[in-house]
């Protein structure tokens, strides 16, 4: 006969305001089988547990049913109360009455039937609950940063730092990422480049850090632990053991007309080019659309003059495996694509550009040597517009309903920047709100305007034209003068709001970790855990998981790193029991549930059964490895013939809670 | 054609190739026609039939068939080589243990049709020139071939045999026909038309279960409908539309498995169109994940139990079902 004690939490008066939790227990002391039903106002705290401790020893519990917040705050905190009281930890069941009810729930007589009836659900489940015993299972001491910007660089310094083994993966020739492209950094306006590109070559010297550069993760299998990862190198067509970056062929190369994309397309390179002079590794990649040899079979040129026989055309992707034990998501941003903002003549002419774009003009190693030039004439602007928040914090579906953040601090980099260098370009900037909050950010904001003169215009930029003397037409408000203005500007340059990179939403699926609607990682909680992922083993650095700047994105990447290494750390983690396993008598063998596992954990043999009539059949069945099973339950629904189910979670279980719930 | 196959079955057997050959004899009827396996030469020369009647699809019973010892003989039609394709890759039917010979497809007849004439007392079916001779009880009446084809004939997805050892006869094409017409008209009616229409269909259902039973995909060792532990076997329905779920429980199992074979209507006593909630099915997944055919190889993936990154998002699927 079972013995089920309930206990309905108050949480304070996050449930006892919506939900009346005296009513709820004295409902549940009601249900079958249930012998103490009790209400108190928080049940995960010391004395809370004590109360279903001393509950379980006095009444001698075979199950006990939770009434509180989500599993995933407390589930935890009272199977361990259990364990501590004798009990098995998962006859324990958590009845979800605060996120699932008082949350969304107004009318107390409404939100109180629902309390009773999750309630009544989790007893019905807890009546078929069987004890279940965790297992171990062993970490590999490798840890894998997806992503090789500044993000991704800090995280794996700090992991190899503490001794573990650590692969960056970066799709782009070079590791470096955004941070290598920008031109100065606020507030202190020291130069990017000097502050990353040590950096950079620590990583690359570092005896426990492998960088497989223009390489991306193609399949990833397994669990925190003990993922399997498939990274796809992709034939950069040049030995990267062999080459050592003495860029003669880039010189030699023929085919000097491909646009730079280091450089954003303002100018040109080879068609076989090394991205960048601090580039790491400094390895030359031939870019195949381009390269004359490639598409022609006539050239040949880098070839010859290259001395130590590293280029080889022949190259094909090749595909490493590797065991990892925890992995870090470093996949960056970029600034958003202005094809459908026409309104600011983007596409039309080539004096407006993106903020970034301006980072290269006036970059030293950029298109210009570092002098600020319009891109039309290669003329000196003496009037330049900025607008702000284009596509940031928009609410139509051309942009993005969200703040891009790190705008308003660069364009009065830039702008201050600007009237260093050119005292004689009057430099207007177009804003909505003015945000600064960061250490010593409002001071440069205001040393902005008040020392190098800035003019910060409180309004949107309606329209902007090119005129055909070369200058163009900025139409705009001025919100707190209300009045129009008309401003005729060499070059305009727009704050394009940032988005995650695409190559996150297919990674994600890979991962198996969530993101919001903006592809933007979500985090296991967004102010107790914020650099990991709801996926165990995987974390979270840089502006993967939201808009960040410099600054909070190396925070980020060394807490992401604190946490991976807490878990390599570790020799072994405890294994969920709630694992998966089939009815051999009912399996057909018909291998639906292997191709729907992600984990790999399903096998088939050939077994001896006994029929009725004492003869022997060999049949297929499915087997179920409990030690690489992660309990996500995808076969059970696969499986034609219901031999799959899943501890804890078994198919009996989850009807018993309908049936509970629609009666 | 029933010649040639009688013939080179014996051939096979005589020569130690196969040891049994599965085909179809006749029933109590003319036009009753039954899957039935052969061992002998004797047995196929007074038994073996192939008429314009033998329309049941013999793939199935080679899961029993091929779990016995020896090798056996199976004559697939193009829309059975399509269930045999399927079961092999669940992993049901050893191939190495049958020799199939594919064989011209229908169009079959439906004696239903016929008898819808107000023809009884059937004795015999002949086909002369399209027009079927037919003699009964009480005198010979005559009409025309093609209107007593079998519904699942007329909308025929594919003359291809998907597998075969040899051919007797020519091997056709797949076709570009009209089987989704009517899930269309379905799906084009108010959700309470449809609702009423599957009542009026579903209620007709006596349970006999001769859909489950001859249907290539439901060969589960123990179907959830037999086995105690599933909560709903020999269940008293609460209500008569819970009696109706049992079909619709049955599509859901089989979708994307099922390759439209057809079987489940053309024995189904009460004339329940049944294929039409597989060929929903079939039709959302043609459209939701791309063009497949269930058993048209054995080395695809099918689209419900493969998961690619370009896949639609569940909303995209649950916004097609809001009115």
């Amino acid at each position: 006969m079972q013995r089920i004690g309930v206990f309905v939490c108050h949480c304070g008066t996050n449930i006892a305001a919506t939900v009346d939790v005296k009513a709820v227990a004295e409902a549940l002391g009601h249900e079958p089988g249930v012998v103490i039903s009790q209400d108190y106002q928080y049940m995960c705290s010391e004395s809370g547990q004590e109360l279903v401790k001393n509950a379980i020893r006095e009444q001698k519990l075979t199950g006990v049913v939770i009434c509180s917040c989500s599993p995933r705050m407390h589930e935890n905190t009272f199977r361990k109360a259990a364990a501590s009281a004798g009990l098995n930890p998962y006859l324990v069941e958590i009845a979800n009455i605060r996120e699932q009810c008082s949350w969304i729930h107004k009318e107390v007589a409404n939100a109180t039937d629902k309390a009773i009836i999750l309630g009544k659900a989790a007893v019905a489940k807890v009546h078929l609950n069987t004890p279940l015993n965790s297992m171990e299972s062993p970490v590999v001491k490798r840890a894998l940063v997806i992503g090789g910007g500044i993000a991704g660089i800090q995280t794996a310094l700090d992991i190899a730092e503490a001794g573990f083994d650590v692969d960056i993966v970066e799709k782009q020739p070079t590791i470096g990422g955004k941070m290598a492209q920008i031109d100065k950094t606020f507030p202190t306006l020291d130069c990017a480049a000097c502050i990353l590109t040590p950096k950079m070559v620590e990583a690359s010297q570092n005896e426990r850090i492998t960088i497989h550069s223009f390489s991306e993760v193609e399949d990833v299998k397994g669990f925190v632990g003990n993922f399997t990862v498939k990274i796809r190198k992709k034939a950069r067509f040049v030995d990267e053991t062999k080459c050592t970056g003495c860029g003669l062929c880039t010189e030699k190369c023929p085919m000097k007309k491909v646009p730079n994309e280091f450089n954003l397309g303002l100018d040109n390179r080879s068609a076989i080019y090394i991205p960048f002079a601090q580039a790491v590794p400094k390895v030359a990649t031939i870019d195949p659309n381009y390269c004359m040899m490639m598409k022609t079979g006539k050239c040949g040129v880098c070839s010859k003059v290259c001395s130590v026989g590293a280029i080889d055309y022949k190259q094909q992707d090749t595909i490493i495996e590797q065991q990892y034990g925890a992995i870090v998501v470093a996949t960056g941003f970029n600034p958003i694509n202005l094809d459908k903002y026409d309104e600011f003549a983007y596409n039309q002419c080539p004096d407006v550009v993106t903020s970034l774009e301006l980072e290269r003009l006036m970059n030293a190693a950029g298109p210009n040597g570092g002098t600020l030039l319009r891109p039309s004439d290669k003329s000196h602007p003496h009037t330049i517009v900025f607008v702000q928040c284009v596509g940031s914090r928009c609410d139509d579906e051309k942009g993005k309903p969200y703040c891009s953040k790190i705008c308003c601090m660069y364009t009065a980099k830039h702008a201050m920047l600007i009237r260093e260098k050119y005292p004689d370009t009057e430099v207007y900037v177009f804003y909505i709100d003015v945000r600064t909050p960061g250490k010593n950010f409002d001071e440069f904001y205001r040393r902005a305007v008040e020392q190098y003169n800035v003019h910060y215009i409180k309004g949107m930029v309606g329209k902007v034209t090119p005129k055909s003397d070369g200058k163009i037409d900025v139409q705009a408000s001025d919100l707190l003068a209300n009045e129009q203005l008309h401003i005729d500007a060499d070059m305009v340059v727009l704050a394009a709001a940032i988005e995650p990179d695409k190559t996150a939403r297919p990674l994600a699926t890979m991962l198996t970790t969530q993101m919001d609607t903006n592809d933007f990682f979500t985090e296991a909680h967004p102010k107790l855990r914020p650099v990991e992922s709801a996926t165990a083993g995987i974390f979270l650095s840089g502006a993967c998981q939201g808009p960040k700047d410099i600054p909070e994105t190396v925070a980020q990447g060394s807490a992401a790193a604190a946490k991976a290494i807490g878990l390599l750390c570790k020799n072994s983690i405890t294994c969920n029991p709630c694992v998966a396993h089939s009815d051999e008598l009912m399996c057909n063998g018909c291998s639906s549930c292997e191709k729907v596992c992600p984990y790999g954990a399903i096998t088939y043999i050939d077994k001896e059964f006994r029929m009725p009539d004492r003869t022997t059949k060999v049949r297929r069945v499915a087997s179920v490895n409990p030690a690489v099973c992660q309990g996500c339950g995808a076969c059970t629904v696969a499986c034609p013939s219901g031999a799959m189910d899943l501890n804890g979670f078994s198919n009996s279980q989850i009807m018993a809670e309908v049936d509970a719930i629609c009666k | 054609m029933q010649e040639a196959m009688i013939k080179r079955a014996k051939e096979l057997l005589a020569d130690g190739s196969v040891d049994r050959v599965i085909g179809w004899k006749r029933g109590e009827f003319a036009y009753d026609m039954t899957p039935a396996v052969f061992t002998s030469a004797e047995e196929l020369d007074s038994e073996f039939i192939f008429d314009d009647f033998t329309s049941a699809n013999v793939s199935k019973y080679l899961v029993k068939e091929t779990a016995k010892e020896g090798k056996i003989l199976a004559f697939l039609k193009p829309c059975d080589t399509y269930s045999f394709n399927q079961l092999i890759k669940e992993h049901r039917i050893d191939r190495d243990k049958v020799y199939v010979i594919g064989i011209p497809g229908g169009p079959k007849l439906d004696i239903e049709k016929i008898k819808a004439k107000g023809i009884t007392g059937i004795l015999s079916v002949k086909n002369e020139d399209y027009t079927l001779k037919i003699e009964t009880l009480y005198g010979e009446e005559t009409m025309p071939f093609s209107e007593a084809i079998l519904d699942k004939c007329a909308s025929c997805k594919s003359k291809k045999h998907v597998v075969y050892d040899e051919l007797i006869g020519e091997d056709g094409d797949v076709l570009d026909s009209n089987r989704f017409d009517m899930v269309e008209k379905l799906e084009n009616m108010t959700a309470q038309e449809r609702f009423d229409f599957w009542r009026d269909q579903l209620s007709k259902c006596i349970r006999c279960n001769a859909c489950r039973n001859v249907c290539p995909a439901c060969t589960c060792e123990n179907c959830v409908f037999d086995n105690p532990k599933s909560g709903i076997d020999n269940k008293a329905p609460a209500d008569s539309f819970e009696e109706n779920m049992f079909h619709i429980i049955r599509a859901f199992h089989v979708a994307g498995r099922c390759t439209d074979c057809g079987e489940c209507s053309r024995v189904c006593p009460q004339h329940i169109p049944l294929h039409l909630l597989n060929r929903k099915f079939i039709k959302d997944i043609n459209e939701l994940y791309g063009e497949y055919q269930a058993g048209a190889d054995t080395t695809s993936r099918a689209p419900l139990n493969t998961y690619t990154k370009d896949d639609c998002e569940p909303s995209i699927v649950h916004e097609r079902g809001v009115e």
